[in-house]
This record gives structure tokens, C-alpha cells and sequence, in this order.
């Protein structure tokens, strides 16, 4: 952290200072702005200091985050069986992992409900998200409400409901129900994201491709699709990760044979520690990361540069 | 969309194009389903279980009863000891000292990442953004590899001879409120760089130019400016935290003193078999939430027309 290129312009450099205020709270800042008010006390933070608050307090919250997760890499390559003291370096937990049977069928059942939840879940958004941005229908003020509430309800919630409803309508817990849920709380988020997008589309892209003779059709595939396509795979990833990482709604949603990783990992973490979870951990880990950097190399918009 | 007239008018899809309402139903048909179907009629259901007496495992629709909102608030573990009431409180309270935490903490972070160069700004952005996507359970399971009693932290004080006797400081309210604060400080700081990066710094040095302080500017150019990014981090960190269950089992293992509501319904549906009194707590919890959203708003609102003035 310590390479960090400080390239603050002296100008900026007063105004630097600014957000570490924000830190002395709402009461002080106020009480600390009536006090300067008067034209001659004008109280300014010197700029080295505001900067170097900063900077430590980014340091920290850096550390802070990253600290944990870099001593459950490194642990999950220690050779023993318990406790923090090293032993020596060993790929014993990974190996026992690809031997889980659990873990395996665990991590295929999660791979299927992500699959299908993201792939319902984003078409069902996207067409939503065109119905509300450039459609007007009756109610559609209650129908964006109950939309987005799965957004703004605690998730325990929609989780207990589900297997209420489940239940009433005699429906036996599968991996199915934990499909259907996972679509459900995914549609919102693919909606809000592919939305946004259409709120800053251009349709005179649209009009000067029907004016050149391509078709509704065409002019959607050609044209609206490509344009969105950044959001949609924006959506996609979003649904995705939010399936495979989900507890709450799954653990209410799922039946007898239908543990998903996280649903193992939650059941073992509560036990106790065991090394093979580290090595999962890791594993899972790594695979976030790559997600993130895979969807934000997708979402580099080229479409988007093409059309201007 | 004029042009659509000199086009020829044959077969299906141009008999929907001249018709925007059948477009319009047949894009909304499938989300209605989904969200009729399986969330109002679902939540329905839940008021309904929320007014049924105790039956263990199934729902008795046959006898209606008010007991289970009544024993939320009369539910006594000892003489002025309201169970359940406490629980709330608790929750609520975890849940606002977080959003503080995380915005005390998360907008100057905000603030440093956003001032970066361009190089510097995606990368450390994108620190952040790994462990936003990153699976939540396995961020709070390494905390316990650090904290639980033969942790990492015990030993190398152990080690040190700083301490004599390792520290219990698993099961305790503070560290759990510490894993609350690390689980979701990333979703506080992304909104709040997303709007932090759009403002125009050389508003701060206009508003300094003009004679105010570090404080004032901070308070009356800044932060009104920048408030969009406060309340919808405030917004996406309150609500999880709130009904969260995960990190006060993990890190507090539902010792008294770290119960939180969340633990609370699980229990009901999933040991305990309290249909009925699980689904009254749920409906108050999404009321309590609501109402908190609505006063936020609200809060947040004058804030920034006082700021503005």
C-alpha cells in the first residue's frame, strides 16, 4: 500500500481533508459550522493532516478486509488438523475435498439453481425492466412497488413465506422451490440494473434503424439487444452470485437432498472449525474473484462505443 | 415511431407491433406471475399464519387468535425482563450502530478511493468490489478463525506474553458487531463511491475561493451533494443487518446477549415449530424496516434542503 501514487493537485489538496470531517459526525460538523460562520474564524484543516487521516484510514479498513481472508488461504494449506500453529505446508485438504462426496454433489446442486435461477431470472427482468421503461399500464405504481420490494424486505422474510406458501399448497421442498425462489428474489435486481441502462438509451438509434428497413425483430436483435447487453450480463452476473452465495432464502426453501454449498458450509461452520472448509473456502474465493474480473471485462460496453 | 405506417402490415408481429398494449402485457406477463404468485400470495399467507394458534409443524386455520402479537410485547424471560421486546431492540440497535460505523468509516474511504488517478481508482475500487461478491458465510467463518479462543489472535498474544490467559471474545456483542461492520462495509462504500465520483471537486475549492471552511464546505457543498450515495448505502447495509442471522450465530452462537431477531424466526420455523409467532415477528420486522426506510427518507430529505439553504 505504501507505492500508492498520492497525485493530488495542490489545489485539491484543502479539499482532501473534507471527507475525514465527515468522520467527527453529524453533531460536531454542524456545531463545527455555526462556529466558523463568523467571517473571520475560518477554520480550515491543514492539508498534510487531512490527507494523512485519509490515507491511514484507508490503510486500516484495506487491512482490515483483507487480513482474514489471507490467513484462511494460508491455513488451508497448514497440515493440521486443528489449531493455528504451522506445521507445514500440505495440499492434504484439498485433496480430501475432491474425495467429498457432500461437497461435490453439494457444489453440482448449487451450479443448477444458480444456472437456471440466472437464466430465468434475467429474461423474466429484462422484459420486465422494457414493460416499466417504456410501457404505461394500470397500476403499474403498484406493481413497481411490489417489485422492488424483495429489494427493501429483510430476506428471512421471503424465505419464510415461500416455505408457508410451499407448504399450503402442498408443494414438497426440492431443488425446485429453491429455483423458483432464487428467481424470484434475483428478478428485481436484473430489472433496477437493465433499467438504468434503458433510462440513458438513445431510441433515435432505434428509429434510424427502422428508417434504414429493418423490422420491429430485427431492429430489437440488431440494435435494443446489443445496446443493453452490458446491463443484461451485468444482471446476469448479479443474479448469479447472489444464488450461489445465498443462505437465508435457500435454507428455508430447500427439502431433504437439496443442500447447496452454502447450505453445507453453514452447517459445518456452525459445528466447528475443520481445515476442509478452509480449502472449499479458498476455493470459492478464487472463484469470486474471477467472476468479478471476468463480468467486468464483459461489461467493457463495446457495443456501446460502436454506436457513437 | 411513425415510420411504422408506410411498413407492411402483415402477420402476427405486425399485428402486435400496432398494438403497444399487447407488447406491454406480454413483456409484464412473466414478472407478474412470478411476483403474484410466488411473493404477494406468499406474504398473504404469512399474515394469515401470523392471526392462527400454535400448531406444531402444519397451520390450524381454524382458530384465530391475537396471542401471537400479544406475547411479542408480554413475553417476560424474568420480572421486567420483555424477551422478545429486547430482541428487537437489539436487532435494531446493531443494526444502526453498522450503518453508522460504516459510513463514519466508509465515506472518507469513499472519498480516498474516488480522488485517486484513474489507474489507482479502479484497483483500489476493485478491492472493494471482491469482497462485496465474495461469499458472505466464508468472510464471517475467517473471522472466526481469528477470534474464536484458540485463534490466531489468542495465540500470538499467547506467544507474546501480552496476555497470560486467552481472551473470550467470541460470543460477545462487540465482536459480532464487528462482523457486521466488516460483512457489509463493502455495500456502503460502492453507492457511496458511485456518487462520490460524479461530484465536481472544484466545487470544494469554489466554495473555499468564497471564504468557507473546511467544515462548512464539507457540510453545506459536499455531503447535500453527495447524499444519494449516503442514504442508499445506509439503506443496503440497515436492511440485511437488521435480519441478519448469520453473523450473531456464527460469532455469537446465540448467546444471550447477541440474539437477534433474525435468530429469533429461524428458530420458530426451523426448530422450534412456531409457525404462527414466527410469522407475527416476520410481519413486525417488515413494518419496523419500512417505518425506518420512511423516517430515513424523510430525515435525510430535510437534511439536505436545510444543508441547501
Amino acid at each position: 500500500m505504501s507505492a500508492i501514487n498520492y497525485n493530488d493537485k495542490p489545489g485539491q489538496m484543502n479539499a482532501a481533508i473534507v471527507a475525514k470531517e465527515q468522520a467527527a459526525g453529524h453533531a460536531q460538523a454542524g456545531s463545527a459550522a455555526q462556529a466558523i460562520s463568523r467571517p473571520p474564524a475560518r477554520l480550515a484543516l491543514p492539508a498534510w493532516l487531512g490527507n494523512l487521516l485519509l490515507k491511514s484510514n484507508a490503510l486500516v479498513v484495506f487491512l482490515v478486509l483483507y487480513l482474514p481472508v489471507v490467513i484462511l488461504i494460508v491455513f488451508s494449506f497448514n497440515s493440521a488438523r486443528s489449531g493455528v500453529n504451522w506445521t507445514g505446508f500440505s495440499l492434504d485438504w484439498y485433496n480430501k475435498l475432491l474425495h467429498d462426496g457432500n461437497i461435490g454433489s453439494a457444489a453440482i446442486k448449487t451450479l443448477i439453481v444458480a444456472g437456471f435461477a440466472t437464466v430465468i431470472s434475467t429474461i423474466i427482468g429484462t422484459m420486465t425492466a422494457l414493460a416499466l421503461e417504456r410501457h404505461k399500464f394500470v397500476g403499474k405504481v403498484v406493481f413497481e412497488g411490489v417489485m422492488y420490494l424483495p429489494i427493501i424486505i429483510p430476506e428471512i422474510v421471503m424465505g419464510l413465506s415461500l416455505l408457508l406458501f410451499f407448504r399450503a399448497v402442498g408443494v414438497d421442498l426440492s431443488l425446485v422451490t429453491v429455483i423458483i425462489a432464487h428467481v424470484v428474489f434475483c428478478i428485481p435486481f436484473v430489472a433496477v440494473i437493465v433499467r438504468a441502462r434503458l433510462a440513458d438509451f438513445d431510441r433515435r438509434l432505434e428509429e434510424a434503424a427502422m428508417d434504414l428497413g429493418a423490422d420491429e425483430l430485427a431492429t430489437f436483435r440488431k440494435v435494443t439487444l446489443p445496446l443493453l447487453m452490458p446491463a443484461i450480463i451485468g444482471g446476469a452476473v448479479m443474479a448469479f452470485t447472489l444464488s450461489i452465495d445465498d443462505v437465508i432464502v435457500t435454507q428455508f426453501t430447500a427439502g431433504v437432498g437439496s443442500t447447496t454449498l452454502p447450505l453445507y458450509i453453514y452447517s459445518q461452520v456452525r459445528v466447528g472449525i475443520t481445515p476442509v472448509i478452509n480449502a472449499l473456502s479458498t476455493i470459492m474465493l478464487v472463484a469470486s474473484i474471477g467472476l468479478v474480473l471476468t463480468s467486468l471485462f464483459l461489461q467493457r460496453d463495446p457495443a456501446g462505443k460502436k454506436a457513437k | 415511431m411513425k415510420q411504422l405506417d408506410i411498413k407492411e402490415n402483415r402477420g402476427l408481429a405486425a399485428w402486435v407491433r400496432r398494438r403497444p398494449g399487447v407488447q406491454a402485457a406480454g413483456l409484464l406477463l412473466p414478472g407478474l406471475i412470478a411476483f403474484g404468485l410466488f411473493f404477494v400470495i406468499p406474504l398473504l399467507i404469512v399474515v394469515g399464519v401470523s392471526f392462527t394458534a400454535k400448531k406444531a409443524g402444519t397451520v390450524d386455520w381454524t382458530h384465530w387468535t391475537l396471542n401471537n402479537y400479544v406475547s411479542l410485547v408480554t413475553n417476560f424471560a424474568g420480572d421486567f425482563d420483555p424477551l422478545y421486546l429486547n430482541i428487537f431492540l437489539r436487532s435494531l440497535w446493531f443494526a444502526l450502530l453498522t450503518t453508522v460505523i460504516c459510513l463514519l468509516v466508509g465515506y472518507p474511504l469513499a472519498y480516498f478511493i474516488a480522488r485517486r488517478g484513474e489507474k489507482w481508482r479502479a484497483a483500489l475500487i476493485l478491492l472493494i468490489m471482491i469482497p462485496f461478491w465474495t461469499n458472505f458465510l466464508v468472510r464471517t467463518y475467517a473471522l472466526q478463525l481469528i477470534f474464536r479462543k484458540e485463534g490466531l489472535l489468542n495465540s500470538l498474544l499467547l506467544d507474546g506474553h501480552i496476555i497470560k490467559q486467552p481472551l473470550d471474545m467470541m460470543f460477545t456483542p462487540g465482536l459480532v458487531l464487528f462482523g457486521l461492520v466488516y460483512g457489509y462495509l463493502p455495500f456502503m462504500v460502492l453507492p457511496l463511491y458511485a456518487s462520490i465520483e460524479k461530484f465536481d471537486f472544484s466545487l470544494l475549492e469554489a466554495a473555499q475561493d468564497l471564504g468557507a471552511g473546511t467544515f462548512r464546505t464539507l457540510r453545506k457543498v459536499l455531503l447535500p451533494l453527495t447524499m444519494p450515495g449516503v442514504v442508499a448505502g445506509s439503506i443496503l447495509v440497515f436492511i440485511p443487518v437488521v435480519g441478519s442471522y448469520v453473523t450473531s450465530d456464527l460469532l455469537g452462537a446465540q448467546s444471550s446477549g447477541t440474539l437477534m431477531v433474525g435468530n429469533t424466526i429461524e428458530n420458530q420455523f426451523l426448530k422450534s415449530q412456531n409457525w404462527p409467532l414466527g410469522s407475527a415477528m416476520s410481519l413486525v420486522l417488515m413494518a419496523v424496516v419500512l417505518l425506518a426506510i420512511i423516517i430515513y427518507f424523510r430525515v435525510a430529505r430535510g437534511d439536505k434542503e436545510g444543508a441547501a439553504l
